[in-house]
């Protein structure tokens, strides 16, 4: 990105380090963690980072109490592992998009960019994202001032969620220094539904069927037409039913019964299949490519990827029921209006995820708000960060 | 008692050309200005207290709740957003000098998709009465506060509402996917949709839960779920609070997570067995209430699977409900608690803090020392998953020194949840009730932040200024 060489970065090893760093900052500055997601949104008009990378350690892990709380500089990784120790795991499954961006060997993604990317993967339609597993932040604004929102425990509406405005907030409003997040059980047992079918509408249409079904799926992702994902081609519809294991049966069974053309997938080659749609990695988007990730009414997904594909050669990936899709094509400006366009004609919302750095830096990445929106986003900026220290620029020009 | 802001004399002084204001906005009957009919709405769900305000305004569209915001904001004239006035943290009393704004006139559901598992539906429309437009197809709304046959979805966004089952589905903040929001300046704004995480500040999260202080919301679009094939509860009786608190650990801890799992302790049982006669425990000094679901066979078998491990804590006795129809039995009590204590004490306030589940029988230990200290009865109910209290403190409200004490045990045993790593409010808001109490969980400089997001929307303090935050270090709403 734009950091100037010779500058040193600053990655403080405590919190209050971070702090100092702001208060005494003259300049604004790029905040980031272990700078996976350098690529995304627009490039930030500073010329030094803030980082997090070395607030690291996990601080409390109660099992019993499913709550844990990490530095933002903890990675994922260390996360999962910790959590798989006692069968427990993060129910958003946050992505690890460092393949899809580019940069596969890059230092794994930390907590604390998740956070504040707010960042899900396929369990998301089950009702929590990330954000929604957010009990309780602690957090450097643009002033210097050590602040918390929230907690350690999992029902609390004390005072106004900052956890939430900060979750999201790609490091504009405050630098996330520690995180606590809500766990879920490891479910006994996981199988997918792979379901074939003849295209977009079809593949909803079986999504739909499934997410309408008394039997809690907890993944409802669409492979299109060219698109594999280890032995598993599309076009298919694939439903996963996670719980106790006789339940999965059960269910599996029911599913099966409506759709007999249907196969079923456990063990490891499922798991690997989720991993592959959550981190993206089945659109293997070349150096010069785009990555956009668009969310919309699923009804809406097949007739916006058909006006995709009639403009640009757009791969895609459907997953939350047809309501996420990640799209990766020609990089250029036609495409992104092409593609902002039919976004709008569905009534959703588009982020550009990855592209090179010109293109992001001349337009859009997320859509325009309108002027009382805008307004409040300024005010809102300015009551957490007046002196525009933080990532100035990374979401919309000018911000 | 709790510090009201100094009314403003000018506002007071100008009533007649306020509401003349006001009448030109909302037409016919939608300003109320009568005393007598002023009074249903001089008080909520926390009925210790109670003020009239200067006028009550029930616009019937967006339109209106935007002229009449905008018309409050040009006159200086502070605002209380109202829905069916169940807050029990006092979130929608109103203030002698404000113009309360009810939304139950709002109450169309304006949109269900089956196929996008959503509704569109306006502020005023009640919790229950949301599930009842979607049940026919096998759906429900999932977040279930008590009150929900009469509290409105507005009122469920503005504070963040939970209830029993919240256990596996969450609260109301976890089920939402878009609004329409008016600014203290009239602006209409349309946040989030019909899809999944937008881009941009999560103007959805910080809404939720804002109590008002924000602006005012009057279209709401819910997610919608279809529901299980089934569900069935069993009860569970324990000799001592730590042994059940032990069990609803081991519980959670198996990977098993029960629609609902309730606790109540032995003040409570007996208070809901007198009133409901559901058959619980009288010689337990705790008992669970665990819901699962699923098709017959998945019921049995997650039954089964948590009657073995409750079994390892020396229960009392146990019952697994065989039918609907004795789950519904089960759960009779558990539901009319609140009414039950109500039928025993001539009055009670409900506690709402949170506490990380580890430090149940602390706590509860605790509360009891502190019953004993304040010569005041208490009993226990709580959603046991997830840690949130409901103490139930009885007093008489006609012994203003019976009042004070009750005030008092309820500061203590909040102060007790934020002591061990909990919080004031789990579910129920901070509202006027535990404004005063926001400095034991935060420091001034975090109140100091949230203080300046609330007037990045609303500066001069207009909307809803008596509640969330303390009255000191803010000459906006000075006390009397």
């Amino acid at each position: 990105m734009s950091a100037v060489l010779e500058v040193p970065d600053m990655a403080p090893g405590t919190e209050e380090g971070i702090a100092t760093a702001l208060r005494n900052a003259a300049a604004p500055l790029v905040i980031e963690g272990n700078g996976s997601k350098r690529g995304m949104l627009r490039p930030v008009q500073a010329g030094r980072t803030l980082s997090t990378r070395n607030l690291t350690g996990i601080t409390l892990y109660r099992p019993q109490e499913m709550v844990i709380s990490a530095r933002a500089g903890t990675t994922l990784p260390e996360i999962e592992a910790a959590l798989a120790e006692h069968r427990q795991m993060l129910v958003p499954e946050p992505p690890d998009l460092r393949a899809m961006m580019g940069v596969p060997e890059a230092p794994p993604p930390t907590i604390g960019g998740l956070v504040a990317a707010n960042l899900s993967g396929p369990r998301r339609i089950t009702g929590f994202a990330l954000r929604d597993a957010v009990l309780g932040i602690r957090f450097v604004n643009g002033e210097g001032e050590v602040l918390r929102s929230g907690g350690r425990v999992h029902k609390n509406v004390t005072g106004l969620d900052l956890c939430k405005l900060l979750a999201g907030s790609h490091g504009t409003l405050g630098v996330i220094t520690e995180v606590t997040l809500k766990l879920g059980p490891v479910p006994e047992r996981m199988a997918t539904l792979v379901v074939p079918v003849s295209d977009e509408a079809a593949g909803v249409a079986a999504l739909t069927a499934g997410l309408t079904s008394p039997y809690g799926i907890t993944g409802a992702a669409m492979l299109p037409a060219g698109i594999v994902a280890g032995r598993v081609e599309g076009p298919v519809a694939l439903l996963r039913l996670e719980d106790v294991a006789a339940s999965v049966a059960y269910r599996m069974e029911r599913l099966r019964a409506a759709m007999p053309e249907a196969r079923v997938l456990e063990g490891m080659e499922a798991q690997r299949l989720w991993r592959a749609i959550r981190d993206v990695t089945v659109l293997q988007p070349g150096a010069n490519e785009a990555v956009w990730r668009l969310s919309v009414r699923p009804s809406q997904a097949p007739a916006l990827a058909a006006a995709l594909r009639a403009v640009f050669q757009a791969r895609m990936l459907l997953d939350w029921g047809g309501g996420l899709i990640w799209v990766a094509g020609e990089a250029s400006e036609e495409a992104h209006a092409a593609l902002m366009g039919a976004t709008r004609q569905a009534g959703g919302s588009f982020t550009l995820f990855r592209a090179p750095e010109p293109l992001r830096a001349a337009l859009p990445v997320i859509p325009e708000e309108g002027p009382a929106l805008a307004a409040l986003s300024r005010r809102v900026k300015a009551a957490l960060d007046p002196a525009g220290r933080l990532n100035p620029g990374r979401m919309r020009a000018g911000s | 008692m709790i510090a009201l802001p100094a009314p403003k004399a000018d506002v007071l002084g100008r009533r007649q050309e306020i509401l003349a204001g006001l009448r030109a906005l909302v037409p016919g009957d939608g300003v109320i200005s009568e005393p007598l009919r002023l009074k249903p709405y001089e008080t909520d769900g926390l009925s210790a207290y109670r003020q009239p305000p200067l006028a009550v305004v029930l616009p019937t569209s967006t339109a209106q709740v935007a002229a009449v915001l905008r018309f409050c904001h040009e006159n200086g004239v502070r605002v209380v957003p109202r829905g069916a006035g169940t807050s029990l943290s006092g979130g929608a009393l109103p203030l002698a000098d404000a113009v309360v704004i009810g939304l139950m006139r709002m109450n169309r559901i304006l949109d269900v998709s089956f196929e996008d598992r959503l509704a569109v539906v306006e502020a005023g429309v009640t919790n229950l009465g949301i599930t009842k437009a979607v049940e026919g197809e096998g759906f429900f709304y999932a977040p279930d506060p008590s009150s929900q046959l009469a509290c409105m979805i507005g009122g469920n966004v503005m504070m963040n509402s939970g209830g029993a089952h919240c256990l596996k589905y969450g609260v109301t903040a976890n089920n939402l996917l878009g609004v329409k929001f008016v600014t203290i300046t009239g602006e209409v704004i349309e946040i989030g949709g019909g899809y999944l995480d937008a881009a941009g500040y999560d103007w959805l999260g910080i809404i939720t839960g804002s109590e008002g202080q924000l602006g005012i919301v009057t279209e709401v679009t819910v997610r919608i779920l279809r529901a299980a094939e089934g569900q069935r509860a069993m009860l569970a009786a324990f000799g001592s609070t730590e042994v059940a608190g032990a069990a609803v650990d081991a519980i959670m801890a198996s990977g098993v997570i029960p629609v609902a799992l309730e606790f109540m302790d032995r003040p409570c049982i007996h208070a809901c067995e007198a009133f409901a006669h559901a058959g619980y425990p009288l010689d337990a000094e705790a008992m669970l209430i665990i819901e699962v679901e699923g098709s017959a066979e998945e019921q049995d078998a997650l039954l089964a699977k948590i009657r073995d491990i409750c079994a390892r804590f020396d229960p009392i006795s146990m019952r697994v409900a065989t039918s609907a129809e004795e789950s519904v039995a089960i759960w009779k009590g558990r539901k009319g608690a609140f009414g039950a204590v109500g039928r025993i004490s001539p009055d009670y306030l409900c506690m709402d803090g949170t506490i990380p589940t580890g430090e149940l029988p602390h706590v509860l230990r605790r509360i009891g020392e502190m019953s004993e200290a304040y010569e005041l009865g208490v009993a226990n109910v709580f959603h046991a998953g997830d840690g949130n209290l409901h103490p139930l403190i009885m007093f008489d409200a006609n012994d203003p020194e019976s009042f004070r004490k009750a005030e008092a045990f309820g500061a203590d045993i909040l102060r007790l949840c934020v002591e061990v790593g909990g919080c004031l409010t789990g579910e129920h808001g901070v509202g006027v009730e535990k404004r005063d109490l926001m400095g034991v969980q935060f420091n001034r400089a975090e109140l100091a932040q949230q203080r300046r997001v609330k007037s990045a929307f609303d500066p001069d303090w207009l909307l809803n200024p008596a509640k969330v935050f303390p009255l000191e270090d803010n000459p906006l709403v000075a006390a009397e």
